[in-house]
């Protein structure tokens, strides 16, 4: 089991943060452009899934899987976005989001007034804490594959 | 109580009812006019709004709002979580877009008593700009002022609030 990367965007849909553990590859793109890209397809997806629905959706879209990973992703009712990719085999990554977002990001953005809600998180502090949750989690465990 | 249920640190109100106390003391001291007091305590209250409901959203996994009488119960759940009063909500609108909140003890104005000359301050003013910052932060707009104050004679402090729209989410930037 492993975590890949994570990316956290604001409401207006602008990177906040990112960080990678293990990836392989790269996308060949500089950051900026990865994170619109990825922003827009989150966006796509999340209105496909709602208008696509047969059933009226509480949550509406949470993950998706291809043959290597699967991007899971959460979204606060104030329009946080937190999206980790891990590998198809790691449980409960879902509470694992939530938990980042309950007892790292309110904790050390939030609360952190010299954080500013709408830019890049520049908080040395909060990409220590995160970084060691991520890493002892279950969800992470250093395996080359 | 649901206070220790979600293992928030305890504070004295007395403290906070004291520290409110020389903030707004002292702004009335730096402002000559008291509608300007009035106006930067709802202000302090919005910037307090925007970040407070990160907190409340993430210890109380609660989802969207599905209409306002759900609005109105998360916010009194949120009147219980951080100042440990229980309002009631009352006076709702024929139209179902405007309703009040009862505090029959205000933590804010223990220990306080207005002078003559300071009769138009509202004293409660933090408490309608964090109403209105946190919903504003989960696209819905609304207007929220002091209706009744113990402050001022009235037997409850009466918080109203009015529902004006929904706002929209953000398109991605560049797609239109």
């Amino acid at each position: 089991m492993t975590v890949h990367n994570i990316y956290i965007f604001d409401k207006q849909g602008s990177l906040l943060f990112y960080q990678e553990w293990n990836r392989l590859k790269n996308s060949g793109m500089t950051r900026e452009e990865e994170a619109k890209l990825m922003y827009g397809m989150l966006f796509s997806l999340k209105s496909f899934v709602n208008k696509i629905s047969p059933l009226d959706t509480k949550e509406g879209f949470l993950y998706y899987k291809t043959s290597k990973y699967t991007l899971h992703y959460l979204e606060t009712p104030s329009g946080l976005k937190f999206v980790l990719n891990t590998d198809n085999h790691s449980q409960g990554v879902r509470d694992l989001l939530h938990q980042i977002y309950k007892e790292i990001f309110v904790e050390y953005v939030v609360k952190n007034p010299l954080c500013s809600l709408n830019e890049p998180i520049q908080s040395e502090l909060f990409k220590t804490k995160l970084d060691a949750y991520i890493k002892q989690s279950s969800v992470y465990l250093t395996k080359s594959m | 109580m649901s206070r220790q249920r979600f293992d928030t640190k305890k504070v004295n109100s007395e403290l906070v009812t004291l520290t409110y106390g020389t903030l707004v003391a002292q702004m009335v001291k730096d402002f000559d006019n008291p509608d300007d007091v009035s106006k930067q305590l709802d202000r302090i209250g919005y910037n307090m709004g925007i970040r407070l409901i990160e907190d409340f959203l993430s210890k109380t996994g609660t989802g969207r709002c599905l209409d306002l009488k759900d609005t109105a119960d998360k916010i009194q759940s949120a009147f219980r979580l951080y100042l440990g009063v229980q309002p009631n909500v009352v006076n709702w609108s024929p139209a179902g877009d405007e309703f009040s909140f009862i505090l029959d003890s205000n933590p804010l104005t223990e220990l306080v008593e207005l002078p003559e000359d300071l009769k138009q301050l509202k004293y409660c003013n933090i408490i309608c700009g964090a109403i209105r910052g946190a919903l504003e932060m989960v696209q819905l707009d609304v207007q929220s002022w002091v209706v009744q104050d113990q402050l001022k004679g009235d037997q409850n402090t009466e918080i109203r609030v009015k529902f004006i729209r929904r706002l929209e989410d953000a398109m991605p930037a560049g797609e239109e």
